[in-house]
């Protein structure tokens, strides 16, 4: 839009971008700039922006002072397991939600949003006695369970934009050709809704991955904690931190995240659009 | 409606999907159902019960009911309205200058811009980094030596750069920019949407009648954006008042409790002290709160658009 627009709005348009960018890309840039940094560079009272003796060596040593290897394999365990479990049991009821009118349909709409205003330690109390008394604290299997909850209100939002995307007319003409009602999920709605399906369970794979308030108080020995709870320890008491192995272990931990991103980012912001736009 | 009828429906095949849902609904959605109830309405139940118990870990005798008593010592809890009030000026502090950000990002890349890419990949980044690394990486960018600020700030002659995270009158705001930075991806995502649903012609037509470009967002562009802007400024308000991780990295709550968000405080009664009870009733004052603080943003919101 805006063809006609003149050049000095034009100029002042680029310059407003140039600044959003540098704000947005600043401090990833010296996260990773620090990460390659060696130790007296860090110790010095100019730090430049790009490393004078580029290192591998705070990677090594971040992996010498964490079980991040370890950490790394929890985080994974715990975010594949979230992503399956969420998107098999939501996307039944985001069908649902989406296809019918009804009294359940508006009740699970209504916890999708007020879900979002609960402050989780009205939540993590009681899961806490909970999981304690069914002996699943400190496992990730009981950080799972809290886990798929907690993905679901935005797994539904996500894929009950992606069911209204899906015509009812295509499944309509389905039972129409004496195709069964589950014949015409599995074999119509379904396969239109795969893309959708994937999106969906690479973003509850991102936020269970990234996710520390839940890992913090559920996982209390170390050998079971995640990536973001082992990366505070680098932090250490009273917040004296190694630097360089610090942004060396932050910068791997966002890595997969970035990845997972970078595929499905347009789906996201579509999912985004199509719930703002149809509910 | 029990699982028989749902597979008869089925079976039969003759419903029509897009009224026959109905049928099959509690087959469909019984799997969903079953862990909300168990793992986050009866947990939040549950919650709401134990405010009014003395619960505490680790203590063998019984929990009892204990009334309103924690409430009550609530009211008289100075460090904890000292961290709601925290609560409240990092929640508007963060919320309001990053609708204005992001508001001006996603007009920016509603325009036919070289780049615009790039703003716009970057522009996911933040969301896309784990809270803890966007913690660590502002405290490497905050940093009193090794730091990227106060380098910047000595290269430039702005000033000798100071420690921002532990210095008693910085540390809020130092958090709060890192909370805008942290948000704007939702927020621009979310305006961006909404300014794609906005009618083009709309705005062809009002610029060919001569509007200038503030005219055209102030008729066109903004009525058309309010509904997207009203709920993500909402639900942006209740995220940063319930925020936790963020300010946990950056300073713990320091120095002397400035940046204790009331997350952060009932965090360290819950499982620092094991104060669970009293916990439960911060967390249900929050809630309550944060209702009222909303419906009057609601009605005041409504009323204005009556108005209009």
């Amino acid at each position: 839009m805006n063809t006609r627009t003149r050049g000095p709005v034009r100029a002042g348009q680029y310059a407003a971008l140039l600044c959003y960018l540098v704000f947005l890309a600043f401090p990833l840039l010296w996260l990773i700039s620090t990460a390659f940094k060696p130790a007296q560079e860090l110790a010095s009272l100019h730090p430049t922006w790009i490393p004078e003796h580029p290192t591998l060596g705070n990677f090594r040593q971040a992996f010498d002072e964490q079980p991040l290897v370890r950490a790394a394999g929890n985080s994974l365990v715990a975010a594949l397991s979230t992503a399956v479990i969420a998107v098999v049991i939501a996307t039944p009821l985001a069908y649902v939600m989406a296809r019918t009118r009804g009294r359940l349909a508006a009740a699970a709409t209504g916890w999708v949003v007020v879900s979002q205003a609960f402050p989780f330690v009205l939540l993590i109390i009681p899961l806490f006695l909970v999981l304690k008394n069914l002996r699943l604290i400190n496992s990730v299997p009981g950080l799972v369970m809290v886990y798929v909850v907690w993905s679901l209100p935005f797994a539904l939002w996500m894929l009950v934009g992606y069911v209204r995307a899906v015509p009812a007319e295509l499944e309509e003409a389905a039972s129409v050709d004496g195709a069964g009602r589950l014949r015409t999920l599995v074999s119509v709605t379904a396969p239109l809704l795969v893309p959708g399906i994937v999106a969906t369970a690479l973003f509850a794979f991102i936020t269970a991955w990234n996710e520390f308030f839940f890992a913090l108080v559920l996982l209390k020995s170390p050998e079971k904690q995640t990536l973001p709870v082992v990366l505070t320890h680098f932090l250490g008491a009273e917040g004296v931190a190694d630097l360089g192995p610090l942004a060396a272990a932050a910068f791997l931990a966002t890595l997969p995240s970035l990845v997972v991103f970078a595929v499905i980012q347009r789906r996201i912001t579509g999912g985004m659009l199509a719930g703002a736009v149809k509910s | 409606m029990t699982s028989a009828t749902a597979t008869a429906t089925a079976r039969s095949g003759r419903k029509r999907p897009a009224r026959g849902a109905g049928h099959g609904a509690w087959f469909l959605v019984l799997p969903a159902l079953i862990p909300i109830l168990v793992l986050s309405v009866g947990p939040l139940l549950y919650g709401i019960a134990l405010a009014f118990t003395d619960a505490q870990s680790g203590r063998t005798e019984p929990t009892r009911w204990i009334g309103t008593l924690n409430f009550q010592d609530l009211l008289h809890d100075t460090l904890f309205w000292d961290s709601f009030r925290i609560g409240l000026v990092w929640a508007v502090g963060v919320t309001v200058p990053q609708f204005a950000l992001a508001l001006g990002l996603a007009l920016l890349l509603d325009q036919n811009l070289r780049f615009r890419w790039l703003a716009r990949a970057l522009a996911i980044i933040p969301w896309a980094m784990p809270e803890v690394v966007v913690g660590i990486m502002w405290r490497l960018v905050y940093h009193a030596d090794a730091g990227i600020l106060n380098e910047t700030l000595r290269d430039t002659g702005l000033g000798d750069g100071r420690d921002w995270l532990t210095g008693l009158a910085t540390a809020l705001p130092a958090v709060i920019v890192v909370g805008i930075w942290a948000g704007m991806p939702q927020t621009t995502v979310a305006l961006l949407a909404g300014l794609q649903n906005t009618p083009h012609e709309l705005h062809e037509a009002a610029a060919l009648d001569g509007a200038g470009a503030w005219r055209r967002f102030r008729t066109v562009t903004w009525p058309a954006l309010r509904p997207v802007a009203l709920a993500i400024t909402a639900l942006n308000f209740i995220w940063n008042f319930n925020s936790f991780a963020l300010v946990y990295v950056l300073t713990s709550g320091g120095p002397g409790g400035r940046t204790r968000l009331p997350m952060l405080f009932a965090y360290e009664e819950a499982f620092r002290y094991g104060q669970f009870g009293y916990a439960a009733a911060m967390g249900c004052v929050m809630v309550a709160v944060i209702s009222v603080i909303l419906a009057f943003h609601l009605v005041g919101r409504l009323r204005e658009g009556d108005d209009g």
